[in-house]
C-alpha cells in the first residue's frame, strides 16, 4: 500500500540547534523539578528521565502529528520532545493555572491530542494495539508508539499485546528504554533472558540501539519506522541507556562509583565537547527561560478542574 | 415459539453493528460457526468479518484493545467468556478505561461495553459461576447494568454503547435460553409494566397497587427465581409480592422509585452474589440516602452464602439463592 504525504512533524526540523534545545530543555526541566521538591515547592511525586533525554529527542522528527504516543510514569521527556511545552507541563505538575490537564493528571497522567501517559506498567501496550487497529484501518500510515522500560517486561500484558500485534500485523512501535534498573532493583534480579529474545519469540522486528548520537539513531530507525507504517509490522526498539537520577526523589540506592560510571556515557558531556559554543549558548537560554517560567507559574492561581458531576 | 433472550441479545448486536460501522466486537472463540461459548455472538463474524476479533486467551490484552479503539474514537464491545475472567482485565477496566474518562482533566467520551456472563446453578464450580457485580460498584465513570428478560436489548444495547462512558452488562447465564418477555402478562397471575419513562425499571405484579405488599427488588438474573417464589407465596400463603427489576445496577436510580418504595410493607433486595459488600447493601444505602436516613420500611438483603460456589448440584443449591430461599425470607419476615 502507499501512504499519503506525511503531515508536518510536531517539532521543527531536526537541526543541531533544535536538538540541543530539546535535549537541554528536558535535562534542565528535570533538574528544576528535583530542586523544587528539595525546596518543598512541589506536591506529590515525580520520575525524572535524566540521562535518557536523547531517546524521545531522537524520535521526534521521525514521528508524525497523527501518530499516537503512549508514555509512562517517567514521561516528562516524551512530552517535552513531542510538544516543546515546558509551561503547560510545569503548570500541571505544580497544579497551577494553564496546566495541560487542569492539574488533575499530574506528573504521570497527561493527555494532549494523540499523546497519553499513564502510571501503570505495561497497561499501554494493549491500548496501543487498539489504537493501531484503527490506524491501520484508516490506511494513512499512522503508528502507535509506546514507551516502556526494561522493568515493564515483568507484566503479562506486554506479552499478550506483542502476541496480538504480530498476529494481526498492527503498526505498533514499542520503545524500550532499557536503563537496567526498575525503581531500585537491578535488571539482574528482575529479568531472565533478554529483550531481543522476547521479541524474537513473537517473530517481532527488533532493533538494538547503543549510543546517544541522534543522527546515527535516526538513520537506523528511519527505514524501520517506514516498514511499520507501510507494512504494518510491529517493531521493538531497545535503547541501551542509563538513568542518572533517582527513581523518584532522593531514593537512589546505587553507589557513587556506579553513578559516576553511568555518567561517563551521558550525552551531555559528549555534545558539550563536540559543540562547545552553541551548547553553552543554548544551555544558558534554556536555564534562563526555565527560571523565568518557574517564577511566573508559581505566582499563578491554582488550576481549576471543571468537573462534570453526574 | 417466542424469541429467547440469547436471540434477542444476538439480534440487537447484529443490528447495532449493521447500523454503526464504528462498532467492533472482541472476544474469545467468537467466530462462526461456534459464535461464542453461549452463542450470543453467532453470525457476527460472518456479517462483519473485519470488525470481529476472535482473540487469544488474553483478557487484559482484549480489554486494552477495546480501550484503545475507544480512545481512537471507535466503539468496542467485549465479550468475556465467563465473568470470573473479568478479574484478569480488572486493571484495564479500572485503571485505564473508566479513569481515562476524567483523569486527564476533561471529559472524554468513551464507547466501551463489556458483556459479562455471570451466575451459577449450572454446576460449573467455583471459577465459572460467580456473580462478580459487587466488585465493580463505586468505580467512577463505570456504569453497571444487568441483562433482564423484561428489557428489550434492541432498545438498550445501542443506548449503553452510546452513553459515552464504559459500561458493564452482567448477563446471568441461565437467562440465555429463557423466553424474552416484555410488557403484558407473563403467566396466569403476573403482568409486567414499566415504572419510569425511560423504561429502566420493570415491574411484575398481580395488581399494580403496591400498598401493603412486599417488594422483591431484583436484577434480571434473579427474575425467574423471584417469580417462582412470588407465585408460591401468593398461592400458598396469600402474601402478595411485586417484583421490580432495574436494568441499571450502578449508579442505582433510586430516585425513580421515590414515590413507590414507601408504599410497600417490606422490601427485600435479592441477588445471587455471595455475602459481603453486596449490591443490595449499596441499594439499601442509596435508598436511605434519598430518604435522608429515615426510610420508613424494613429493607432486607437476600443473597447467597459466604462461600465459594461448589460444583455438585445439591451443594451448589445450598450456597446460591433459590426460589425457596426467597420464600423463606419473605414468609419468615411476614409472620
Amino acid at each position: 500500500m502507499t501512504i499519503s504525504a506525511s503531515p508536518p512533524p510536531i517539532a521543527a526540523a531536526a537541526t543541531l540547534q533544535a536538538d540541543l534545545q530539546l535535549l537541554l530543555l528536558i535535562r534542565h526541566f528535570e533538574n528544576l523539578l528535583l530542586d523544587l521538591f528539595d525546596t518543598g515547592k512541589l506536591n506529590g511525586t515525580t520520575h525524572t528521565c535524566l540521562g535518557q533525554e536523547y531517546i524521545p529527542v531522537a524520535l521526534t522528527p521521525l514521528l508524525r502529528a497523527d501518530d499516537y504516543i503512549f508514555s509512562n510514569h517517567r514521561g516528562h521527556g516524551h512530552y517535552l520532545a513531542r510538544f516543546g511545552d515546558p509551561e503547560g507541563l510545569l503548570a500541571e505538575i505544580m497544579g497551577k493555572a494553564g496546566a495541560v490537564c487542569h492539574g488533575v493528571g499530574g506528573s504521570q497522567h497527561i493527555k494532549r491530542g494523540r499523546y497519553l501517559s499513564t502510571g501503570v506498567q505495561g497497561e499501554s501496550l494493549p491500548v496501543a494495539n487498539g489504537v493501531a487497529v484503527h490506524l491501520k484501518c484508516e490506511g494513512k500510515g499512522g503508528v502507535a508508539v509506546a514507551y516502556i522500560g526494561d522493568g515493564t517486561w515483568g507484566q503479562g500484558a506486554v506479552y499478550e499485546a506483542l502476541n496480538m500485534a504480530k498476529l494481526w500485523s498492527l503498526p505498533v512501535v514499542v520503545v524500550v528504554e532499557n536503563n537496567h534498573i526498575a525503581q531500585t532493583t537491578s535488571q539482574a534480579r528482575n529479568m531472565a533472558g533478554s529483550i531481543a529474545k522476547r521479541a524474537a519469540a513473537f517473530d517481532v522486528d527488533f532493533i538494538h540501539i547503543d549510543g546517544s548520537d541522534l543522527e546515527a539513531i535516526r538513520q537506523t530507525l528511519t527505514p524501520a519506522l517506514a516498514r511499520v507504517r507501510t507494512q504494518h509490522q510491529p517493531l521493538v526498539i531497545e535503547f541501551e541507556t542509563q538513568r542518572l537520577g533517582p527513581h523518584s526523589k532522593g531514593d537512589d540506592t546505587r553507589s557513587t562509583e556506579m553513578l559516576a560510571e553511568l555518567k561517563r556515557h551521558d550525552w551531555h558531556a559528549r555534545y558539550q565537547a563536540a559543540h562547545p559554543e552553541l551548547f553553552q549558548t543554548v544551555e544558558r537560554e534554556i536555564q534562563t527561560k526555565l527560571a523565568g517560567l518557574q517564577q511566573e507559574i508559581e505566582k499563578r492561581p491554582p488550576a481549576k478542574w471543571l468537573r462534570k458531576t453526574a | 415459539m417466542s424469541e429467547r433472550v440469547v436471540e434477542n441479545l444476538n439480534r440487537s448486536l447484529k443490528a447495532l453493528m449493521a447500523a454503526d460501522a464504528s462498532v467492533y466486537f472482541i472476544g474469545e472463540d467468537v467466530l462462526d460457526p461456534y459464535g461464542g461459548a453461549f452463542k450470543v455472538s453467532r453470525g457476527l463474524s460472518g456479517s462483519f468479518p473485519e470488525r470481529v476479533f476472535s482473540t487469544p486467551i488474553s483478557e487484559a490484552g482484549i480489554m486494552g484493545l477495546a480501550g484503545g479503539l475507544a480512545l481512537a474514537g471507535q466503539k468496542a464491545i467485549v465479550e468475556l467468556m465467563f465473568g470470573d475472567f473479568i478479574f484478569l482485565a480488572f486493571d484495564q477496566i479500572i485503571n485505564f478505561a473508566s479513569k481515562s474518562v476524567t483523569m486527564y482533566g476533561e471529559t472524554l467520551p468513551y464507547h466501551l461495553l463489556v458483556r459479562c456472563p455471570v451466575g451459577g446453578n449450572r454446576g460449573y464450580g467455583a471459577t465459572h459461576s460467580q456473580s462478580v457485580q459487587k466488585f465493580f460498584i463505586g468505580i467512577p465513570n463505570l456504569a453497571l447494568y444487568e441483562l433482564s428478560p423484561l428489557h428489550d436489548n434492541n432498545v438498550w444495547i445501542p443506548k449503553l454503547m452510546n452513553c459515552g462512558q464504559p459500561c458493564v452488562l452482567f448477563e446471568n447465564k441461565i437467562l440465555y435460553t429463557q423466553p424474552q418477555l416484555g410488557p403484558g402478562p407473563v403467566d396466569d397471575l403476573f403482568q409486567v409494566d414499566f415504572l419510569d419513562a425511560a423504561g429502566l425499571m420493570a415491574r411484575a405484579c398481580i395488581e399494580p397497587d403496591p400498598a401493603g405488599k412486599v417488594l422483591l427488588l431484583a436484577p434480571g438474573g434473579m427474575f425467574h427465581a423471584c417469580l417462582k417464589a412470588a407465585r408460591q407465596l401468593f398461592l400458598e400463603q396469600e402474601i402478595e409480592v411485586q417484583i421490580v427489576v432495574p436494568l441499571q445496577l450502578y449508579p442505582f436510580p433510586a430516585e425513580s422509585l421515590r414515590e413507590l418504595l414507601p408504599q410497600y410493607r417490606a422490601i427485600h433486595v435479592v441477588e445471587e452474589s455471595t455475602a459481603g459488600g453486596t449490591w443490595g447493601a449499596e441499594v439499601t444505602a442509596t435508598i436511605q440516602k434519598i430518604f435522608a436516613g429515615n426510610f420508613p420500611r424494613p429493607i432486607h438483603l437476600i443473597h447467597s452464602l459466604d462461600s465459594i460456589i461448589p460444583s455438585a448440584r445439591h451443594l451448589e443449591s445450598e450456597v446460591l439463592v433459590q426460589p425457596d430461599t426467597i420464600v423463606k425470607a419473605v414468609s419468615g419476615r411476614a409472620t
